[in-house]
C-alpha cells in the first residue's frame, strides 16, 4: 500500500466518524465564541456548569451507547432515572441508610430494571423497543409507588400530619459539590468515571466485543459461539445501573427525589450517542463519540442558555442542530 | 438491408476510468454488448467487474469515458435513469422487497393504477403472464420472502423483463441456483436473446461460461486483457487470461488421508422449529473418518445444509445418536459444538459468517475470544498476532488488519472465515459452499487448503452445488434429496451423471 501524505490522511481523519463529531463540536464552540454574551463564555464558571448540566445526560448516554451498539435502544432510562432517585432519596431521607448502602440498592434496582427489559428483549425476543417502551411506562409508575404520589424531599411527614423539615442527607452534600478549589462539580466526575468505566468495557473486555459482534450480525455472533442472549441482556443491565447512577445524581442535585423527573431524557440520551456517530443499526460506534456528541448537545444548551435565548426557541434550534449534526455523520454510500 | 439500430452496439462503453480515492479500479476500459448476445465478463475478485456493471447501472457517477446505448451517448445518474434506458440487473444480492406480494414486486415504482388505486386484479394478471413466460407457475399474491431463493431469483428476471430491458446484467445469478434451475436459467437466457436483447454474464463456474457465453471480455486489476468469440477461447486459456499465472490442475487432492473414526450419525434426523415442524433431515447414518473428506450432494432443498447447522446447534431440533471420537455428542448451541471440536463454514458469507462492520482481526478471532482473554480482558497484542499470523498463513490480502472485513473482495472475505474456524483448531469442519463467489485463484486456495487440512488429521463434511468441485474434493459422496440418502460413492466410483441423478431422485 502506498503511504498517504500527510494532508490527505490528516483530511481523512477528519472524515471518520470520530472527525465529523469533532468539526460538530467545534462548530458550536465557534459559535460560543462568537455570540459569547459579553464575555460570559470565557469564565470557567460557565464551562463548569455546562460540563455540569450535561453530567445527568452524558451518565445516560453512556449505558445508551453499549445498548445502541448492538442495535437496540432503551427507552426506560429517564424512568429509571426517577425511579432510582425516588428509591434513593427514600433510603437516605426517610431510612437514613449510609451512602455506601444508598448507592448499592439503588444501582441494583436500576440494574434490575434493565435486567427485565434485557430479558424480554433477548430471552423473549421482544423488540427492544417495545420491551424498553413497556418498561419506560411500568418504571414511571413504580417511582410514583414508592414515592407515594409526592416528591420525596426532605420535609418529612410526621405521624401526626405535620411536616418536620430533616438534615440534607450525607450522600446528597458528597455528590452535590464541588471540588479543585470549585472548579469541577462531583457529578462532572462522576460523568468522566462512568465514560472510563464503560469505555474500558467496550474497548477491552470480550463483552464489549461480543456486543459489537451482536450488533454488527447478530446470527453470526450466534454460529461463533457468542453468548448472545447473555450478553444482550447484560448491555441493557448496565445501562439501567447507569439510569442508577445518573437517577442518584439527580435526586442529589435537587435533594429530593422526583417521580416525575427524567421525563424524556431518553430521547436527549439517543440524540446525544447518535450525534456522536454512534450507528443505531448496531455494530459501529464507541464511547470517544458519546463523549464528544454529550459535550456537543451541553455546549450547545449552555450557549444558547447564557444568551437568553427563550425556551421555545432554544427548543426548536436543538431540534434543528441535532438533524444537522446526524446529517454530517452519515456515511456516504460506497 | 441492415437495420439502424443494428449499426451500433446495443450497449457500448469507451475508456471508463474509475478511481476510489487514490486508487484506480479501472483503466481505460472498453466493453461492447451487441443485441442477441451473451457477453461473459469474466476476471477474478477485484478485478473490476462490479465497478464496470455499477457505473451502467448509474450507481457510480464520477467516472472518465463515453457510454452509448444504440449510439446515443448517455450518462445514467442514478439506477432510475439506467431503468428507463433499458439497463436491469440483477444482482447477487437480490432487490426484491420480501415482505411484499410477487406481483407488487414486479410493478413496484410502475403500480398499475385506477385514479390513484392500485388495480390488484390487472397487475396480478400481468405478472402472472411475465412469470409463465418463463415457465414459472407461483401464487403471485404470495410475499417474496415464502419462496426459496432460486425462485425470488426467477421473480427477479421476470421483472427486468417485464421492465422491457434491453440490456440485462447477472451478477453471479447461480450462486444460489442447483443444477436443473440453472439449466432453466440459461434456457431462460438464451429465450431473452433470441428476442434481441443482450446479456451481460458475470460467472466464476467454468462449465456455466462454456455453456452461455458468445462473446468473453476478461478484466484483470482494472484493465482489460481482451475480448474474444467463447469458442476461441478455450477454459485453460480464459483462465490464463483471467489470472495472468499458470493454475494448476482444479483436481488438488490426489490422494486420502482417511484414518480413524471422528464423527458417527446413527439414525439422526433433523426437525425444524417452529409451528409447521418439518422434517428437513429423515434417518441418516454416516461415519466420517480422521482426515476424511465426506461431500453431501444434493440440490436446493435436499437438506445437507440443514443438516450442518443442526449438527452446529444451530438450527432446528436434532435427534438420533452422534459420537465424536467415541463419545457421544449433543448438539445444543453453537458454543458446544465449537468446544467439541466443530467448526461451520455458512454458505452465507455476509448474512451468517462474518459480521461486516467490524475489523478484520476480530473477525478472526470472533470463535476463539476466550484463548485471547485474561478474566474476560482482551490481550490486544496476543490476539493481533494471532490474527496477524492466521491472514499470513491464508494469504489474506487486506491492507491492516483494522479494516472492516466488508472492505475486503469476497474471496478474502471467505479466506478471513476459514481464519477464524482455524483458531478454533477444529477435528471436524463443517464447510457449506467454501468457494460461492469467490474467484479462480482463491478457490485454487481452498482446495490447497483442504488437502492440508485433512493431512493434519481434520475431518470434513462438504456441501457444494459445483459439481467437478465434490467429485474432486470428496474422499466419498454422499446424496440427499428431500432429507434422504439416496444413493453413496466411493471416490472413484462417483461420476457426475449418478451424483445427480441421485439428487434428482432417480
Amino acid at each position: 500500500m502506498r503511504r498517504p501524505n500527510s494532508s490527505t490522511s490528516a483530511l481523512a481523519a477528519l472524515n471518520t466518524p470520530a472527525g465529523r463529531a469533532l468539526i460538530a463540536l467545534a462548530i458550536v464552540m465557534v459559535f460560543g465564541i462568537l455570540f459569547n454574551a459579553d464575555g460570559a463564555f470565557f469564565k470557567a464558571g460557565t464551562h463548569r456548569d455546562a460540563f455540569r448540566q450535561a453530567s445527568v445526560y452524558g451518565i445516560l448516554a453512556c449505558g445508551m451507547t453499549l445498548v445502541i451498539v448492538t442495535a437496540g435502544i432503551d427507552l426506560a432510562v429517564g424512568s429509571v432515572l426517577a425511579l432510582s432517585a425516588v428509591c434513593c432519596a427514600k433510603m437516605s431521607i426517610h431510612w437514613g441508610w449510609s451512602p455506601g448502602w444508598v448507592i448499592c440498592a439503588t444501582v441494583l434496582v436500576g440494574a434490575g430494571s434493565g435486567l427485565i427489559s434485557g430479558g424480554v428483549t433477548a430471552r423473549l425476543g421482544v423488540q427492544p423497543f417495545i420491551a424498553t417502551l413497556a418498561m419506560m411506562v411500568f418504571a414511571r409508575g413504580l417511582a410514583k409507588y414508592v414515592a407515594g404520589g409526592m416528591k420525596v424531599s426532605t420535609a418529612v411527614q410526621q405521624p401526626d400530619g405535620t411536616y418536620e423539615f430533616v438534615d440534607v442527607p450525607t450522600l446528597f452534600r458528597m455528590i452535590d459539590t464541588r471540588v479543585f478549589a470549585g472548579n469541577v462539580s462531583v457529578v462532572t466526575l462522576i460523568f468522566l468515571g462512568c465514560v472510563a468505566i464503560a469505555y474500558v468495557a467496550l474497548a477491552y473486555h470480550r463483552w464489549g466485543r461480543e456486543l459489537y459482534a451482536i450488533g454488527g450480525n447478530e446470527e453470526a455472533a450466534r454460529l461463533s459461539g457468542v453468548p448472545v442472549t447473555l450478553s444482550k441482556t447484560l448491555a441493557y443491565v448496565a445501562c439501567g445501573a447507569f439510569a442508577a447512577i445518573a437517577g442518584i445524581c439527580q435526586a442529589a442535585q435537587e435533594q429530593q427525589g422526583d417521580p416525575e423527573a427524567g421525563a424524556g431524557y431518553e430521547l436527549i440520551a439517543i440524540a446525544m450517542v447518535v450525534i456522536g456517530g454512534t450507528n443505531l443499526m448496531g455494530g459501529r460506534g464507541g464511547l470517544g463519540l458519546t463523549l464528544l456528541g454529550v459535550l456537543t448537545i451541553g455546549y450547545l444548551e449552555k450557549i444558547l442558555s447564557i444568551n437568553a435565548v427563550p425556551e421555545a426557541a432554544r427548543l426548536m434550534l436543538t431540534g434543528v442542530i441535532i438533524i444537522v449534526a446526524v446529517m454530517t455523520q452519515r456515511r456516504s454510500r460506497t | 438491408m441492415i437495420d439502424s439500430v443494428n449499426i451500433f452496439p446495443l450497449v457500448h462503453m469507451r475508456g471508463i476510468t474509475k478511481r476510489f480515492g487514490s486508487v484506480s479500479v479501472l483503466e481505460d476500459v472498453n466493453f461492447e454488448l451487441l443485441a442477441g448476445e451473451t457477453h461473459v465478463l469474466a476476471g477474478e475478485n477485484g478485478a473490476g467487474k462490479s465497478t464496470l456493471i455499477k457505473i451502467l447501472a448509474g450507481v457510480h457517477t464520477d467516472f472518465t469515458g463515453r457510454i452509448e446505448i444504440e449510439g446515443v451517448q448517455v450518462r445514467p445518474r442514478n439506477p432510475l435513469e439506467a431503468d428507463a434506458l433499458g439497463i436491469a440487473i440483477i444482482h447477487q444480492e437480490l432487490s426484491l422487497i420480501d415482505p411484499m406480494s410477487v406481483a407488487d414486486n414486479l410493478f413496484l415504482g410502475r403500480m398499475r393504477t385506477n385514479a390513484g388505486f392500485v388495480c390488484r386484479r390487472k397487475q396480478e394478471d400481468e405478472a402472472r403472464g411475465w412469470l409463465n413466460r418463463l415457465d414459472i407457475d407461483i401464487d403471485v399474491r404470495r410475499r417474496v420472502e415464502e419462496f426459496p431463493i432460486a425462485t425470488r431469483q426467477c421473480i427477479e428476471i421476470a421483472k427486468a423483463l417485464s421492465r422491457q430491458a434491453k440490456a440485462i446484467v447477472m451478477d453471479e445469478p447461480t450462486s444460489a441456483l442447483s443444477e436443473p434451475e440453472v439449466e432453466r436459467l440459461f434456457e431462460m437466457i438464451d429465450q431473452v436473446t433470441g428476442q434481441g436483447c443482450g446479456v451481460v454474464y458475470i460467472s466464476h463456474k467454468m462449465e456455466e461460461i462454456e455453456r452461455v457465453a458468445d462473446r468473453i471480455t476478461v478484466l484483470r486489476d482494472g484493465k482489460r486483457v481482451g475480448t474474444a468469440p467463447a469458442p476461441e477461447l478455450p477454459a485453460a486459456e480464459l483462465i490464463h487470461w483471467m489470472v495472468g499465472r499458470p493454475v494448476k490442475d482444479r483436481h488438488a487432492r490426489s490422494s486420502s488421508h482417511a484414518a480413524g473414526k471422528r464423527l458417527l450419525l446413527d439414525h439422526v434426523s433433523v426437525h425444524s422449529n417452529g409451528r409447521d415442524r418439518k422434517t428437513v433431515v429423515n434417518d441418516i447414518s454416516l461415519e466420517l473418518r480422521r482426515g476424511e473428506v465426506v461431500g453431501l450432494g444434493g440440490l436446493q432443498g435436499s437438506g445437507a445444509s440443514e443438516l450442518l447447522l443442526a449438527l452446529f446447534g444451530g438450527f432446528g431440533e436434532i435427534r438420533g445418536r452422534i459420537e465424536i471420537d467415541g463419545r457421544p455428542y449433543f448438539a445444543s448451541s453453537p458454543r458446544k459444538a465449537i468446544d467439541r471440536g466443530i467448526a461451520l463454514l455458512t454458505n452465507d458469507r455476509k448474512g451468517s459468517g462474518l459480521v461486516c462492520p467490524l475489523s478484520v482481526a476480530a473477525n478472526i478471532t470472533m470463535a476463539s475470544l476466550r484463548n485471547f482473554t485474561r478474566f474476560g480482558w482482551r490481550q490486544n497484542g496476543r490476539e493481533t498476532a494471532a490474527a496477524r499470523q492466521a491472514a499470513t498463513m491464508l494469504q489474506i490480502q487486506s491492507a491492516s488488519l483494522d479494516m472492516p472485513v466488508e472492505a475486503l473482495s469476497g474471496g478474502n472475505q471467505q479466506k478471513v472465515a476459514m481464519a477464524k474456524w482455524l483458531q478454533t483448531d477444529p477435528g471436524v469442519l463443517l464447510l457449506d459452499e467454501p468457494t460461492r463467489g469467490i474467484d479462480v485463484g482463491a478457490k485454487q486456495e481452498i482446495y490447497e487448503r483442504i488437502e492440508q487440512w485433512t493431512a493434519a488429521g481434520i475431518s470434513i463434511l462438504l456441501i457444494t452445488s459445483e459439481m467437478p468441485e465434490l467429485l474432486a474434493l470428496s474422499d466419498r459422496i454422499i446424496v440427499l434429496h428431500r432429507g434422504t440418502v439416496t444413493a453413496e460413492f466411493e471416490r472413484c466410483a462417483a461420476t457426475a451423471d449418478a451424483v445427480l441423478g441421485a439428487a434428482m431422485g432417480h
